[in-house]
């Protein structure tokens, strides 16, 4: 096959990957849709904002010196209904949902698979590139994730920002197969910008946990109108979610900043030159740092800690879209 | 009276102590974080005058009231600001007072037992309890292996409880990601305190020869002794550069594909070896790195006077502007009375149009041109050296033109000659040479950076997937003889969801006996 038709054929897979998560996304939605308790269906609600209220299990162990620091919990009813006392209409919805996104997961990976071979190379050489490889881990994240848990009210959340990247890549940040740039040809282009764009993925799993975490927390305070959201984890177990997807993120994003500074070394003679790209992934760090400290910090409150990381997101975002584009640096492959 | 003198004293030693307390609490460790990341965000969107000086002169011209007064702020300077130290450095004060108070609590738990059971396991957040076979000081024997298989310390406070713990590493590993920081810290503030660098361009044939008169820039750091450099040299015997030809890809075309540079290193004792340098593949000499991280041209141009005699002839490297190596330089004469100076561009790939004036089209040498203008009179006004590649033409004149112009224009293809008016001689292009643009560094601290790095990063892998548990254990015989009650109860530091799966498992692993 030419490289032309390797193109193409990327090109067509990625296309079509967006066209099956829509309808993922679409079945996603409509599983939370059909989730939605009905009108009278709010028997067991004060019960559970009861356990919410409990008293702070936040506390416990907190002082692992005395071992009587445990405090009673009751322990929480599941929240989500099993699968089994689900509506039959969500339950389908849902299974149609999965379906799509593994197959959806499948398109991207052989759009990325197609692209490096058309371009002989790791297919991570600039911002279409990174954007692509960064959806399919963002999915096979997920993907990896539900296996072992229920995750199907995550699904549009994920799905969703998926598409939106995906969408902008291959419109506004398309770029036609080419050679790196001689700095760019290092395995450390490899190692750094593979183990960035996982850290990515996760995080922005993590940012869609805390996004709901925040929305839950609200809702659990007694405002807004009942919705899906009933149906989710309740606001204390997505926090906990939430927190583990950044403790698998937060450990990658500096292994990458590490790995950035050895490549830096080599192809630019210094290991840390504060350019752009190198300032925004220091404060990409210190932010989410500061998250992992705020969490553990007595007297801040959780939503608080979770801003910080959303804020963290943000900042990623900015390094991504920004700084590729419109800063001026050495690390200028954006491919515009 | 005495009261009155001694007082203040204290207040003094009490508001000191307040202060370090807030200094080195954990919300004050988050606020600085969190400075610091904001504090950071500048040096992206203002030039850095260490990155790129000319960029940075030009915005503060361009914006005439907020130029100077940002500039005097330091923020054409962010990282070597003194609000930036500040916030780091109390960063760091804040670490070191947090972390060492720690170590001493961390070294004493680990070396004492973990605490007796509490009195009521079933308001631990976890709990099981069951019944099994055998005799209670059996049962707590069974369980004792079974919780020192699962890596857990056990101790019993008495006859009918054990108390067991583990995960301590989780400790270790939060105290050795903090410590490692301040490593990271030392090793680079030594890179900056001992590290140098220089850059040098080098002509193909020619010979740098490691001593500071060679470089074109040399920044030592405050402690280096810029006389003292390896006695070692480099030939550039040739240098390869490939540009992207195919003009399909958007946007790609011209780019750089390859370059690399051949040389011929020779050590301070005399031994010669060839040696290639290229992007990412720098040349370790022993006492500092030398990297390839420019190139252009150097066309070799040779000047004779009125008689016939060569007064000039080298390879002079023009400096390349844009992507297409339009490069500027200057030849300068000062064997001719009065002294020569031509200045003008280089162009590998040349057009001259009549908007944008002499420029390339493409990086490579498809069509050298040396477009040049003269001028004579005195090269070095007040005797104070000048930048090569530009001529200072204060007290210099223009040669006129022949045809009436009041400016000399010279355009030269490899192998021409032009003979300069008034019997002043010529001015001959022999053809073009590239040159390598090395940079030549050094940072001792480099090695104690990546190490701490590294090491911060283990820390911080064990400090996030350990997890601290208590496990404790109580026995009491059961109605029926020869059966035991056994209650688990299990406290984890954070919410750890996976202690109830934990006592499970403490409890499966006696399931054998029920
Ligand atoms: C250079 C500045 C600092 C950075 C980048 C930093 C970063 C971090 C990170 C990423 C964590 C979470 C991972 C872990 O648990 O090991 C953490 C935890 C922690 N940090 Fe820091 N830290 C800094 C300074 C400080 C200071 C000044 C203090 C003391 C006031 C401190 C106290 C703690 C504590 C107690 C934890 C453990 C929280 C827990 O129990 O989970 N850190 N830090």
């Amino acid at each position: 096959m030419t490289d032309t038709t390797l193109a193409q054929l990327s090109n067509l897979a990625v296309y079509s990957a967006m066209a099956v998560l829509t309808l993922a996304m679409t079945a996603y939605a409509l599983y939370l849709a059909r989730l939605a308790p009905a009108r009278d269906a709010t028997v067991e609600a004060p019960e559970r904002e009861l356990v919410a209220a409990g008293p702070g299990a936040d506390t416990v162990g907190s002082d692992a010196g005395t071992p009587d620091a445990g405090t009673p919990q009751a322990p929480a009813p599941p929240r989500a209904p099993a699968r089994e006392d689900e509506p039959v209409g969500a339950r389908k919805a849902a299974g149609v949902g999965w379906t799509l996104t593994l197959l959806g997961t499948l398109l991207v990976v052989a759009g990325v698979a197609l692209r490096a071979a058309e371009v002989h190379r790791w297919p991570l050489g600039n911002m279409y590139e990174f954007a692509l490889v960064g959806s399919m881990f963002t999915l096979l994240a997920y993907v990896g994730w539900a296996l072992r848990r229920d995750l199907r009210w995550l699904g549009l959340f994920v799905v969703g920002p998926v598409l939106l990247v995906l969408g902008a890549a291959i419109t506004v940040w398309y770029t036609d197969a080419s050679e790196l740039m001689p700095s760019l040809r290092s395995v450390w282009l490899a190692i750094h910008v593979t183990v960035a764009t996982m850290s990515v993925a996760v995080f922005t799993i993590g940012a869609a946990l805390g996004g709901l975490y925040l929305v839950q927390q609200r809702m659990e305070g007694g405002g807004g109108p009942r919705s899906f959201m009933a149906r989710l984890p309740e606001a204390r177990a997505l926090e906990r979610l939430a927190y583990a997807a950044h403790v698998v993120a937060f450990p990658m994003w500096t292994f990458t900043v590490i790995a950035g500074a050895i490549w830096a070394r080599q192809a630019w003679g210094s290991y840390w030159n504060w350019d752009p790209k190198e300032v925004w992934s220091f404060v990409i760090w210190v932010v989410y740092a500061a998250y992992l400290h705020a969490r553990a910090t007595t007297g801040w409150s959780r939503s608080n800690a979770v801003w910080i990381a959303l804020g963290g997101f943000a900042c990623i975002i900015v390094n991504f879209a920004v700084v590729n584009v419109y800063f001026v640096g050495q690390h200028s492959y954006s491919g515009l | 009276m005495t009261d009155a003198v001694v007082q203040p004293r204290l207040g003094a030693v009490g508001w000191v102590r307040y202060a370090w307390r807030q200094l080195t609490s954990m919300r004050t460790a988050l606020f600085l974080l969190l400075l610091l990341a904001v504090a950071a965000v500048p040096g992206s969107t203002f030039p850095q005058r260490s990155i790129d000086a000319a960029r940075t002169a030009q915005w503060i011209t361009d914006h005439q009231t907020a130029g100077p007064l940002l500039d005097r702020l330091g923020f054409f300077e962010v990282y070597a600001s003194p609000w930036f130290a500040a916030i780091y450095l109390l960063l760091f004060v804040s670490l070191i007072g947090c972390v060492v108070p720690r170590t001493r609590i961390h070294w004493h738990q680990m070396r004492t037992r973990p605490p007796r059971a509490p009195r009521r396991l079933e308001r631990l957040a976890a709990h099981r309890e069951t019944e099994v076979d055998g005799a209670p000081d059996e049962v707590l024997d069974r369980l004792r292996a079974t919780l020192q298989r699962r890596r857990y310390r056990v101790h019993a406070h008495d006859d009918s409880t054990l108390s067991a713990e583990k995960g301590y590493l989780k400790e270790s590993g939060n105290l050795v990601f903090h410590l490692a920081l301040i490593g990271v810290l030392v090793g680079v503030a030594w890179g900056h305190l001992l590290g140098w660098k220089g850059d040098v361009i080098l002509p193909v044939g020619q010979t740098f020869a490691n001593t500071l008169i060679r470089y074109d820039t040399f920044s030592p750091g405050p402690w280096v002794d810029p006389t003292d450099l390896d006695p070692y040299t480099i030939r550039l015997d040739a240098m390869d550069v490939e540009f992207e030809r195919d003009d399909t890809g958007r946007g790609q075309f011209g780019m750089p594909r390859d370059f690399r540079a051949t040389t011929t290193f020779t050590d301070g004792d005399g031994r010669a070896q060839e040696r290639e340098i290229a992007v990412n593949h720098p040349l370790e000499t022993g006492h500092g790195t030398v990297f390839l991280l420019g190139n252009g041209y150097a066309p070799h141009v040779t000047v004779r006077d009125g008689d016939g005699t060569v007064v000039y002839t080298d390879a002079t490297p023009f400096l390349p502007e844009d992507d297409n190596y339009t490069s500027v330089g200057a030849v300068k004469v000062p064997g001719t009375d009065p002294a020569l100076g031509f200045a003008g561009f280089f162009l590998p790939t040349g057009v001259i149009d009549d908007e944008r004036g002499p420029h390339s089209v493409f990086p490579d040498t498809v069509d050298p041109q040396l477009a040049l203008t003269a001028f004579e009179g005195t090269l070095f006004p007040d005797g104070s050296p000048r930048s090569v590649y530009t001529l200072d033409t204060e007290e210099m004149t223009p040669l006129p033109g022949g045809d009436g112009a009041d400016q000399l224009r010279i355009l030269l293809r490899p192998g021409q000659t032009f003979e300069l008016p008034g019997g002043r001689g010529s001015i001959t292009f022999d053809g073009v040479e590239r040159f390598a643009g090395l940079s030549i560094r050094t940072d001792p601290g480099k090695t104690l950076t990546l190490g701490s790095a590294l090491l911060a990063l283990g820390g911080l892998v064990l400090s996030l997937v350990v997890r601290r548990r208590r496990v404790f254990v109580r026995v009491r015989p059961a109605d029926t003889a020869g059966r035991t009650v056994v209650s688990v109860g299990g406290l984890a530091k954070d919410d750890d969801e996976g202690m109830d799966d934990e006592i499970a498992a403490v409890l499966t692993a006696d399931e054998g006996h029920r």
